[in-house]
């Protein structure tokens, strides 16, 4: 581990495992590592590897069987579901592969909806989602449903949706997975740029090495194992 | 507000399987309504009762009749106002079909004891006037279209023969809640009758009705009467004019009670038909509420959403239902008249349609909330997609 940076994100002795009937399988097994403020980290391996477990765990909306993970000062393993809950609005953006958005809501709506957890008026909300809107450059597209907008543009209402409470760190589970090549591009232009320009630590799980190469370390999980020798930095 | 918003959005999100839920509640709230208005219709002479009215009848049946001497003797029972009497004529006019109750009392008693009948001065002094006059309730009035001066003849069942009479009043309900079907005329003229065609049937009431000055003397005045006549031929029992008339609906209790039932059936049914569109509502968002969860909402949001999506449901069903039962109880009760004579939707009935639809929302949210909020969210997000 040599990196530069403090480590917002420690992960220590992690383990999770799933029952399967009278079967116990393990997912992820004795992880251990840390990620500095300000990184663009990609979580790769095959499927069923364990990455989007160890992901959703670093994200708050899981729990390790043991180990911890302190994220921030804070060791989220310990919290209760509704501290968790409350952690979870406030400190983490999540980019999903299927951009998951409420398709009732209009983009602006859908990136209101976390702010509805803060205590800001209702002028002060609508200047953060603006704000939100012109990073991901779709303020035209604020009063579009979901359906009515392509994959790329719904993945941006996401990011936008993502970074509009001003998160500590991004998760991003396969968040070009869905797309074509030309909006995969630009989806992971606008991280590369929320990482520079905004200093945002981003944790993002992907197959598609393309996308791994945009992040600044690339780790490999193999058998819910994390290969030691598998730490790229790019 | 941006909730209430989603909460409304996911409510008509799938157009016809919530426009045919608010169906099934709308019929079945209307459902509900219109069985609680003929209990109500049922119980309408009890609720309509006066406490300050005894009715004294012979103590073996009303069919038993009580001699007319009794009168005096009960005017004397300290605490009574008044004493009128009544006799159940059952005239029929024209067939059976047109039933009405009609009876033959003391006229002006009749009138004093009964406030609530409606009438107007000219057509009272015309009435007592006429031994042959009769006043009717503007309901039936207007079932035959009989107008004040019109002669109407009844064939007599209990008292054999043609009976005429001329209509001289028409009398009104002082409230909702009044009978305004009745038929009565003068006992003097059934007696004066009786007296010539069947003389030992003669100088005999039906009923005594009876005043008292407080409805706190009822039970000893009621008590008084009684033991005036104790050991006579036709002993007595009085009891207040409630008590008489739910004497008459114990008799169908049984009816009322398979009403009730039926009533509350409708709603079980509907429940679980809501509770159905509602599981199918939650099993399908599942994704929607793990990504809620996930973006920091906690259990009573969801709980939120789900109940108030239902509530929306369920109360979009309720109003148009109870809307409906108003025109719906109209038709029903035009066309049933001579049944309850009093067939009107009452306030209760209204709360009672609004609680039956919170309960249907309430119940029917309980288990598909319970799983939304118990779900973990890497398992709600795995059905995405």
């Amino acid at each position: 581990m040599d990196n530069a940076a403090p480590p917002i994100v420690e992960v220590r002795s992690l383990n999770k495992s799933y029952r399967r009937g009278n079967e116990v399988v393990p997912v992820l097994e004795d992880i251990t590592f840390d990620i500095g403020q300000g990184e663009f980290l990609a979580l790769m391996g095959p499927s069923g590897s364990g990455k989007s477990t160890l992901l959703n765990l670093i994200a708050g909306i899981d729990k390790p069987d043991s180990g911890s993970i302190e994220i921030s000062g804070i060791e989220i393993t310990s919290l209760s579901e509704t501290e968790l809950a409350q952690w979870r609005a406030s400190n983490v953006g999540f980019i999903f592969q299927f951009y998951n958005l409420i398709p009732v809501l209009t983009a602006f709506e859908n990136i209101e909806l976390p702010l509805l957890l803060t205590g800001l008026s209702r002028r002060e909300r609508r200047e953060h989602v603006a704000t939100a809107l012109e990073v991901v450059n779709l303020t035209d597209r604020m009063d579009h449903y979901p359906g009515q907008l392509s994959g790329g543009q719904q993945q941006r209402v996401a990011i936008a949706r993502a970074v509009v409470t001003d998160p500590t760190i991004l998760v991003a589970d396969e968040p070009t997975g869905d797309l074509d090549r030309v909006s995969a591009a630009e989806i992971l232009d606008l991280m590369d740029r929320l990482n520079i320009e905004s200093g945002k630590t981003i944790i993002m799980v992907t197959h598609d090495p393309k996308a791994a190469e945009k992040a600044h370390i690339i780790r490999q999980l193999e058998k819910g194992v994390l290969n030691a020798d598998s730490e790229t930095h790019l | 507000m941006q909730i209430l918003k989603l909460i409304f959005k996911n409510a008509f999100r799938h157009k016809l399987r919530t426009g045919l839920t608010v169906l099934g509640i709308t019929i079945a709230v209307l459902a509900f309504g219109l069985l609680r208005t003929v209990i109500s219709a049922w119980y309408a002479g009890v609720e309509a009762s006066s406490a300050t009215r005894l009715i004294t009848r012979n103590a073996v049946s009303l069919v038993f009749f009580l001699p007319i001497s009794y009168r005096e003797k009960i005017r004397q029972v300290p605490g009574v106002t008044e004493v009128g009497y009544s006799v159940w004529f059952g005239g029929v006019y024209i067939t059976e079909k047109n039933f009405f109750p009609n009876f033959a009392t003391d006229a002006k008693t009749a009138l004093d004891l009964y406030p609530e009948f409606v009438l107007p001065e000219n057509q009272k002094k015309a009435f007592l006037r006429d031994r042959k006059g009769a006043v009717v309730g503007v309901k039936t009035a207007d079932r035959f279209g009989w107008k004040i001066g019109d002669p109407v003849t009844l064939k007599g069942t209990i008292f054999p023969g043609n009976w005429e009479f001329i209509i001289r009043g028409i009398y009104h309900g002082a409230r909702k809640s009044t009978d305004e079907t009745q038929f009565f005329f003068h006992w003097n003229y059934l007696n004066e009758t009786l007296r010539k065609t069947a003389p030992y049937r003669a100088d005999k009431v039906g009923w005594y009705l009876v005043g008292v000055k407080s409805p706190d003397m009822a039970a000893d005045v009621a008590v008084a009467i009684d033991r005036l006549f104790r050991n006579s031929l036709a002993e007595t029992i009085t009891e207040t004019e409630k008590a008489f008339q739910l004497s008459f609906i114990s008799m169908t209790e049984a009816i009322v009670m398979v009403i009730r039932l039926v009533s509350y059936i409708v709603i079980a049914i509907i429940m679980a038909v809501m509770a159905n569109t509602m599981a199918m509502t939650v099993r399908e968002r599942m994704g929607e509420y793990s990504i809620m969860k996930t973006l920091g909402f906690g259990g009573f949001y969801i709980a939120g959403l789900i109940f108030g999506e239902s509530l929306v449901i369920a109360a979009t069903g309720s109003a148009l239902g109870i809307i409906l039962t108003f025109p719906a109880a109209g038709i029903f009760g035009d066309s049933l008249s001579q049944y309850f004579p009093v067939f009107i939707v009452s306030r209760l009935t209204i709360y009672m349609d609004m609680a039956a639809g919170l309960i249907i929302a309430v119940v029917a949210a309980i288990l598909p909330t319970r799983r939304a909020i118990k779900v973990r969210i890497a398992e709600g997000l795995r059905r995405i997609g």
